[in-house]
């Protein structure tokens, strides 16, 4: 540059010249736009379902949502509502968490903070919980069915449900967990263990508290997919119209996404309808736990 | 060498912090019939198939600082945390040799290294205060040791005075740790690692992280802390090395006849000696190269 041989530098002019210039980036413009695209197009399919549920079902997010189907159900299918469905699904993932969250996060502290990972068991363990978490869940069902429901002999029960629902989304508690210990810093297990506490000292007292946002954020998570699945369900005898609530662990059951999807094989305008209503039932219970996540993670989480 | 007859016999008297503080370190007993309270023989550390320093015999005084000085990667930390068998957390790391406490073999099979680490403390290069408040990071080692029966409130006091830090933290114990200016947070690291009186206290570069004034005060402190405990310490800075230690160890690394880096420990003498005469070239470059 010419500037860089005047003796007293260059002149402020230039170097105002130089700053201010508009520079025209294709590539930054380009991934910018690539971004708000992407972006788009996931907001505007949630929009669409938003609208299509709450236009078709507006009508019917009153009070009856929180009745039961009435006998005679066809003639009076304007005054079915979808309360067994509901408590089922609290019963189901009420479960479902009871068994997945401890089972979930008792592995990954076993694979994060005492397992020796250069051990070809642990890695073949590891490389399992990964594959497990992409296998289908209808092949979830198909082994709750055989395995659960005949040869264990729990039946078509909530148990049943929840212990099939617990297996699908037990990967993704192990794995979210997982990262969450990995997260805490090797200098606190370092300051901990130079103390004189044993492993398991370290491992409730320290890694575990500072873990909790990460942990309860991806289990949270993992449980509004349980709170979601119908296909394993289906197979497990999830009842199509019951009336009655659950009452134990060994009731027949059925949840709000197995009535959402059998209403809608109705011919009934008012079951249409109500299928409506209930996905925006769901959908609202789906933000709330996705809301509760948010906050645990930004509330509790620790800076170091 | 010559140990206890019956090395399981050694009762561990705790020290005590009431025990009178001197502000120098007592010199007297250098290199005499003193045993030592950590004795290492032939000490090499491997990494997988790696090893690290080899050749390391040197013994360390009681009540006395004895420091790790060297050029960087030549095997001081990793010596230092073989003392206390924080190595072992290390995936692939290996001992051989013989360090021992009073004369017990501390690598040996029935020895459980969370007995060790409650005797032979330990302060790290970066402050790693827990992410609680100032009072529960100096509870917890009392907690996870069972000794914070009654009179916790007086422990944490007499720990947080004893590492110079009362004063600044005593109106707000129960806010976090993290809160606390880099060098206040090393001498909480301090507090805690005294509350559960341990008889040997390893630092590794205690101070690079902190500026000249609490550098200072850290090194005052560990000399009031020689009157009743053993130190060990590894720093970078020569000029500390001379001020605190009573015993220095120089260590290098080289190469081997196969182009492999070993550290290896190349003098061990009183500090006075390392630095005004030393017996061998290496450390005399070494020493005369950092102070010009
Ligand atoms: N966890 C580890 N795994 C493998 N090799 C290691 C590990 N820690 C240290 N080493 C190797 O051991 C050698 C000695 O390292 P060490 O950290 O003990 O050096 P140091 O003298 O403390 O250095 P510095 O002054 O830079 O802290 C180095 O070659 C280093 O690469
Ligand atoms: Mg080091």
């Amino acid at each position: 540059m010419t500037t860089t041989t005047n003796p007293r530098g260059p002149s402020s002019a230039d170097v105002r010249a130089e700053l201010t210039r508009r520079r025209f980036r294709p590539a930054e413009t380009a991934f910018k736009l690539a971004l708000q695209a992407c972006l788009a197009i996931g907001l505007a399919f949630l929009v669409a379902l938003l609208a299509f549920a709450v236009t078709k079902g507006w009508h019917r997010l009153d009070a009856r949502l929180w009745e039961n189907m009435p006998t005679g159900r066809v003639s009076r299918a304007g005054e079915a509502g979808v309360q067994s469905a509901i408590w089922g699904t609290v019963w189901v993932i009420s479960l479902t968490a009871a068994i997945c969250l401890p089972t979930g996060v008792l592995a990954a502290i076993y694979l994060e903070e005492y397992a020796d990972n250069t051990r070809w068991y642990n890695r073949l363990l590891e490389l399992n919980i990964q594959n497990l978490a992409g296998v289908p869940s209808i092949v979830f069902g198909i082994l709750g069915l055989g395995l659960i429901a005949r040869v264990i002999g729990l039946g078509f029960t909530v148990a049943t449900a929840a212990v099939v629902l617990s297996l699908l989304v037990l990967p993704t508690v192990i794995i979210a967990s997982r990262e969450a210990i990995r997260a805490v810093p090797q200098s606190i297990r370092h300051a901990s263990y130079a103390l004189g506490a044993t492993r398991w000292q370290t491992v409730s007292r320290q890694v575990l508290p500072a873990a909790v946002p990460g942990i309860a954020t991806g289990s949270i998570l993992a449980l509004s997919r349980a709170i979601g699945e119908a296909a394993p369900l289906i197979l497990l005898g999830a009842v199509t119209f019951i009336r009655f609530n659950p009452d134990s662990l060994l009731s027949a059951y059925t949840t709000l996404p197995i009535q959402i999807y059998n209403l809608i094989k109705e011919p009934q305008a008012e079951f249409q309808e109500l299928a409506a209503a209930a996905i925006v039932l769901m959908l609202v219970v789906l933000l709330a736990m996705n809301s509760i996540a948010i906050f645990v993670r930004n509330r509790f989480t620790k800076r170091w | 060498m010559t140990y206890p007859e019956d090395p399981m016999d050694t009762t561990i008297v705790p020290p005590r912090l009431s025990a009178g503080l001197s502000l120098h370190p007592s010199g007297a007993t250098h290199g005499g019939e003193n045993t030592p309270v950590i004795d290492l023989a032939d000490v090499a550390v491997w990494y997988g198939d790696y090893q690290a320093v080899r050749g390391v015999s040197m013994p360390v005084a009681r009540n006395q600082i004895t420091a790790m000085i060297g050029p960087s990667g030549c095997g001081k930390s990793t010596v230092l945390r073989s003392l206390n068998r924080m190595n072992d957390l290390i995936g692939g790391a290996r001992v051989t040799g013989v360090v021992s406490y009073h004369g017990q073999d501390l690598y040996a099979r029935d020895v459980d290294p969370i007995e060790v680490r409650r005797r032979i403390g330990m302060v790290f290069q970066k402050p790693n205060p827990f992410p609680k408040s100032i009072y529960d990071n100096v509870t917890y080692g009392l907690k996870v040791n069972k000794m914070d029966t009654g009179r916790t409130d007086d422990l944490v006091e007499q720990a947080l005075r004893g590492a110079a830090l009362w004063d600044e933290v005593k109106d707000k114990l129960k806010t976090s740790a993290l809160a606390l200016s880099g060098g206040q947070q090393q001498r909480l690291c301090i507090a805690r690692t005294i509350a559960v009186r341990p008889e040997v206290i390893l630092m590794d570069e205690p101070c690079s992280a902190l500026d000249p004034i609490a550098t200072g005060k850290i090194e005052d402190l560990m000399h009031e802390l020689a009157a009743s405990y053993t130190i060990v310490i590894v720093t970078h800075n020569m000029q500390q090395a001379a001020r605190v230690s009573h015993r220095t160890a120089f260590f290098t690394a080289e190469l081997d006849d196969a182009g492999v880096r070993h550290g290896r420990l190349v003098e061990f003498n009183d500090t006075g000696r390392i630095f005004t005469n030393p017996a061998d070239k290496r450390t005399e470059d070494y020493i005369t190269g950092r102070f010009g």
